[in-house]
């Protein structure tokens, strides 16, 4: 292990308030009736292939993903169909989902359940790309991007490095750190078949310095693999951005508007590399995930490993929360998360985390008028100009912005988080981003 | 002295023929009627015919006449048949009549009839909003309240009530549409503006089936159809749950909002029924007040007390 690394520009620390960190990961029981929403991933919802009533196993795939980028959906427990549905999700809109009434837990027989650690890698490069499609992986880090579709290298570019993500640099969140400590070797075999699937010879696992314990058991089990190195990073805030990552590593920067293969690069979650070994070792779907249940209105902070359909109220409710004292409930971290309109809404294949803010601390500042003092622009990642960007979007100037690359926004909210006027510059930005997207599709289209 | 004056004047005589080339060979020929068109419109360049401003309509106008001898199909919204009639004189043309428009606001989930289950604190722009969440009241469809369509209005004819939360038009509405291209879940429609200002419209857009449109709202349209059959000009469609008036075909009867079981049929500007039961008699109003008051599905939705005071934002 060398010196800590970090990227070039910009980013904030925020308080880390790991307060679940010492939580072991306890298995959550199954729920009465799980809501499986149809599009779980980024790009195109998947084709329900149950019909109501119809009795479902553990494992078994529910909805298929037809398009290039969309994934398999499968049944996270057993029981009967109750209905498909338009249900809430976390904004509020309803969108369509399978809602299964659980009866027994009865798994699919091909799902290996034993808990041995499973190293050979069997299958070949072309077979881990299709198990990985087949069984519904999606990225674990919180943007739930296929994963098979990510392997699937276009044409003429190169891999040359498979960088795993062990940053969580989001506060609050400790889910990839219990699994990096629970899941060692798991995550190790998974970042192996990884690299096989990719065909790159080198990986470099990045963790921030504010987990020395999983920094120290990772690079033992690396240890054995020359290839796999694991490299501690300073604690900074958006260093688990893909880019961000990247840059702090290997110190390439991807070009705006290009994906990381461009600088021939490929960044996957230790989630993902857990799921992706679960997957191609042990044939099982993605059908659970850690969610870490944290806040300071929680008497008990936990990880959970939650069936994906599981009500949130459910975990809230175990974790002993104060829902009196709750003002916010938020689905992921405090930076990038969503707050929730409903508590009924379920786990999904992107829920990293729900977090509880008291009500003391739940508003946000006043709003002021800006000062120019040019914060927003020093702690802008990406570089850009937030102060700019958000006032082209409330006046609706879209060339402009686009022009002053609104796109390259990764929406992390560091310009947000160090206003001293409060205002909401990435709520306008995000509102530009999609004004913009849409004028440059509407583009492609013409 | 002699020589300066005649040099200077020979100057000016040649100047004077090269500016007269030049303009010749530069002429553009504008027909005069346009700028007298342009006199008759109002100027308020709100881009309400559909032109880019009073000019651009000027010249439609002329070259329509020219073209086809009629007016058909151009309509000045903000001046109406008043200013219409004034470019026919000047184009020698009859007039085309066309029928008075209004935005009217196809929500009522003021903060009675459809309560905040979630605060909202981010940027103040529905755009935005709409983007981000549902609603406060849980609502996908229904007015997000933070008047987009006000800031979009250059006739000061749009408000915001601060009683329900909802925008109100007033009459100074000259149904340019920019309110209607402002709003990202299209709540406000243009409708013809009816004698006397008389209007019947639903006054809800939530396609959701009525179970969940309810819990929401307690005047939400519920897809029942009731009104459909209660209409003698097939002037009602129900399409995905949601019943929807034609003004074109709506001969204002009435017929339609006595049958509606949540009020979601709103009457504007009529007389009080004499021979209605004395309770709704009192126009929509009493109704949906004392519904809300009372209404179990108002209980119904205190109930999950969790959900209370949620905020909806990105966090700090």
């Amino acid at each position: 292990m060398c010196a800590l690394k970090t990227f070039r520009n910009g980013g904030v620390h925020p308080p880390e308030n790991k307060l679940s960190v010492t939580s072991a990961i306890e298995v959550f029981p199954v729920p009465r009736q799980a809501v499986i929403p149809v599009n779980q991933n980024l790009g195109a919802p998947a084709t329900p292939l149950v019909n109501k009533g119809e009795a479902v196993k553990v494992g078994q795939l529910i909805a298929k993903g037809e398009s290039f980028i969309s994934s398999n959906v499968h049944s996270s427990v057993s029981g009967k169909v109750l209905k498909i549905d338009e249900m809430i999700d976390q904004t509020g809109f309803r969108k369509k989902a399978i809602v299964i009434s659980v009866d027994g837990d009865e798994w699919d027989p091909s799902i290996d359940r034993s808990p041995m650690l499973k190293k050979e890698i069997t299958l070949s490069k072309e077979d881990i790309v299709k198990k990985i499609h087949e069984m519904g992986i999606v990225g674990l880090g919180g943007a739930t991007f296929p994963s098979h579709v990510k392997l699937m290298v276009p044409e003429g570019k190169k891999p040359e490095y498979l960088i795993i993500n062990g940053v969580e640099c989001e506060p609050y969140l400790t889910a990839d750190h219990r699994l990096m400590l629970e899941k060692t070797a798991e995550i190790i075999v998974g970042v192996r078949i990884l690299m096989k699937g990719l065909g790159v010879e080198k990986a470099i696992i990045g963790i921030e310095n504010n987990k020395p314990d999983a920094i120290r058991k990772m690079a033992e089990a690396a240890s054995e693999y020359p290839q796999i190195l694991v490299q501690g990073l300073k604690v900074k805030y958006p260093q688990g951005g893909e880019k961000q990552l990247i840059n702090a590593l290997l110190g390439r920067e991807v070009p705006s508007g290009k994906l990381p293969i461009e600088v021939g690069c490929l960044v996957n979650n230790v989630g993902t590399a857990f799921a992706v070994y679960e997957a191609v070792q042990k044939n099982k779907p993605l059908i659970e995930r850690i969610v870490t249940v944290t806040g300071k209105t929680i008497a008990r902070p936990s990880n959970y490993l939650v069936r994906i359909g599981t009500p949130v109220q459910e975990l809230l409710l175990s974790a002993q929360a104060d829902l009196d004292r709750t003002g916010k409930v938020v689905s992921g971290g405090p930076m990038m998360g969503k707050a929730l309109n409903s508590l009924e809404v379920p786990v999904v294949k992107g829920t990293s985390g729900v977090l509880l803010f008291a009500e003391e601390h739940s508003s946000r500042i006043q709003l002021r008028a800006c000062i120019r003092c040019g914060r927003c622009v020093g702690v802008c990642p990406m570089g850009l100009e937030p102060v700019l960007l958000a006032q082209y979007s409330a006046r609706s100037m879209w060339d402009n912005a686009e022009s002053n690359l609104i796109m390259d926004c990764m929406e992390c909210g560091s310009c947000h988080y160090t206003c001293p006027s409060g205002r909401p510059l990435l709520d306008y930005i995000r509102m530009g981003k999609n004004k913009v997207g849409q004028n440059i599709r509407n583009r492609g289209k013409k | 002295m002699i020589f300066a004056v005649v040099s200077l004047s020979a100057i000016g005589l040649i100047s004077a023929v090269v500016l007269y080339l030049i303009a010749q060979k530069f002429k553009v020929v504008e027909d005069p009627r346009i700028g007298t068109v342009e006199e008759s419109l109002p100027a308020a360049n709100c881009g309400g015919c559909g032109f880019a401003g009073c000019r651009n309509f000027a010249e439609a106008l002329v070259k329509k006449a020219d073209d086809e001898k009629s007016l058909e199909g151009l309509n000045c919204p903000v001046g109406g048949a008043e200013v219409m009639k004034k470019v026919a004189a000047v184009l020698e043309l009859e007039a085309v009549e066309t029928e008075p428009m209004i935005a009217v606001v196809r929500c009522q989930g003021s903060y009675n009839n459809a309560p905040s289950k979630v605060r909202y604190e981010g940027a103040a722009t529905c755009a935005f909003a709409h983007n981000l969440y549902a609603g406060t009241s849980g609502c996908a469809y229904g007015c997000l309240g933070l008047g987009d369509c006000v800031a979009a209005c250059i006739f000061d004819a749009i408000h915001m009530d601060p009683e329900t939360g909802l925008p109100v038009v007033n009459d100074k509405c000259t149904a340019c549409g920019a309110c209607v291209k402002a709003c990202p879940r299209n709540i406000i429609e243009l409708r013809f503006k009816g004698k006397k200002d008389r209007r019947i419209y639903v006054g809800c857009v939530n396609k959701e089936k009525g179970g969940p449109a309810r819990k929401n709202c307690t005047v939400a349209c519920i897809g029942c159809g009731k009104c459909v059959e209660a209409c003698a000009y097939e002037a009602i469609t129900l399409v995905d749950n949601l019943a929807y008036i034609d003004f074109v075909k709506c001969r204002l009867c009435r017929k339609c909002a006595p049958v509606c079981p949540t009020d979601a049929i709103l009457e504007i500007n009529f007389p009080l029924k004499k021979d209605k039961e004395a309770e709704p008699a009192g126009g929509k109003k009493a109704t949906v007040e004392t519904s809300t008051d009372s209404s179990p599905a108002d209980a119904d939705k205190k109930a999950p007390a969790e959900g209370d005071g949620l905020i909806i934002s990105e966090n700090k």
